[in-house]
């Protein structure tokens, strides 16, 4: 291969083929737009999964529907939880932007709480689900609403740990630049999940339901 | 080294000039679109849960077009999207990605759709099982 003929004369400066010259990049400048450009890209696996559900969504292989299945008073509670988590978040933000963060951390705690809460009842949910034999396994329909429901919760847990971590971070170091850095992009992320939220209830339980 | 726009000590709110990341929300903002929220949520749950109150499909529609603008909402309230930040280069990622996904999703059903329309009846996929 290649790579392995290139050899260096002793006390010679490796050659560099990158760009040398010192230009000033403020740290964490393009971390925004970074993390943006990977939101939309797991939007268009959220766009895949929904997909899927469209297709496979009403596909019951003769077992249960959505009308038998859902709960639409839990789901209720379980948007009203995620909705609830994402103002707090946006009191943290503001707390942050003031420097307050004994405030701040409050309200990520209670952020935390509240996407605890709305983890708590979607596994309710799922383990009920299972339980009555409505497995991810019965049919296409449950299959696809399994994979796009659960990949949402999955976001939503390590939402929940990065938020765990961040609050050990300021807690740690207080509200410096990379820690402030860092409360936004989990601010984007979590705002994010409201906003597929907001797709699952509608296409997923309430036009299930009225299917 | 770090000369990040926003550091840790507060210098208002005005950022607009700023190669700035992250516009600010304020307090009556995030309120304002915590209200809107409710409200989009809570009009498409009444529809689907009080039965008789509006005909399966002017639910759908009132449910698809509640989820749209609060789609909407909460991108503005919440991830404060705008045409200014990053140069515009945050709204131009998101126009693209709207594009890409009204294509798969249109695409993909209107494809199965017909698939499923096409096949034959004796193929054993649109009969019951």
């Amino acid at each position: 291969m290649a790579t392995d003929t290139l050899t260096l004369p002793p006390g010679a400066d490796a050659p560099a083929f990158w760009d040398t010259d010192p230009h000033e990049h403020p740290s964490g400048g393009s971390t925004m737009l970074g993390f943006w450009l990977y939101l939309m890209s797991d939007c268009l696996i959220f766009a895949m999964l929904f997909a899927a559900w469209g297709v496979y969504g009403s596909s019951y292989a003769g077992g249960p529907d959505p009308k038998e299945l859902f709960d639409l008073k839990l789901v209720a509670v379980n948007t009203a939880m995620l909705l609830f988590s994402s103002l707090t978040y946006g009191f943290a933000m503001i707390a942050t932007d003031e420097g307050k963060k004994a405030q701040a951390q409050g309200w990520l705690a209670a952020t935390g709480l509240f996407g605890l809460c709305f983890l708590a009842i979607e596994l309710y949910e799922f383990s009920h689900l299972i339980h009555e034999g409505a497995g991810p396994w019965r049919s296409a329909f449950l299959s696809s609403f399994f994979t796009l429901v659960g990949t949402h919760g999955l976001h939503v847990t390590f939402g929940l740990i990065w938020l765990v971590v961040l609050m050990v971070q300021v807690a740690q170091r207080g509200l410096v630049p990379e820690n402030v850095r860092r409360l936004q992009c989990l601010s984007l992320f979590w705002h994010f999940l409201d906003v597929i939220w907001i797709g699952v209830f509608t296409f997923v339980y309430l036009l299930g339901v009225l299917r | 080294m770090s000369a990040d726009p926003h550091a840790a000590a507060p210098h208002g709110h005005g950022h607009d000039g700023h190669h700035d990341g992250a516009p600010h929300g304020s307090r009556k903002g995030y309120l304002v679109g915590f209200a809107l929220s409710v409200l989009l949520t809570a009009v498409p749950f009444a529809v689907v849960m009080l039965n008789g109150l509006a005909t399966p499909n002017t639910a759908a529609a009132i449910c698809m077009s509640f989820a749209i603008v609060q789609i909407v909402v909460h991108m503005v309230f919440f991830l404060h999207m705008n045409t200014r930040s990053e140069g515009g280069w945050t709204m131009m990622a998101l126009i693209f990605t709207i594009i890409i996904v009204v294509i798969a999703l249109t695409g993909s059903l209107w494809v199965m759709y017909h698939m499923n329309a096409n096949m034959m009846p004796d193929m054993g996929m649109s009969g019951g099982m």
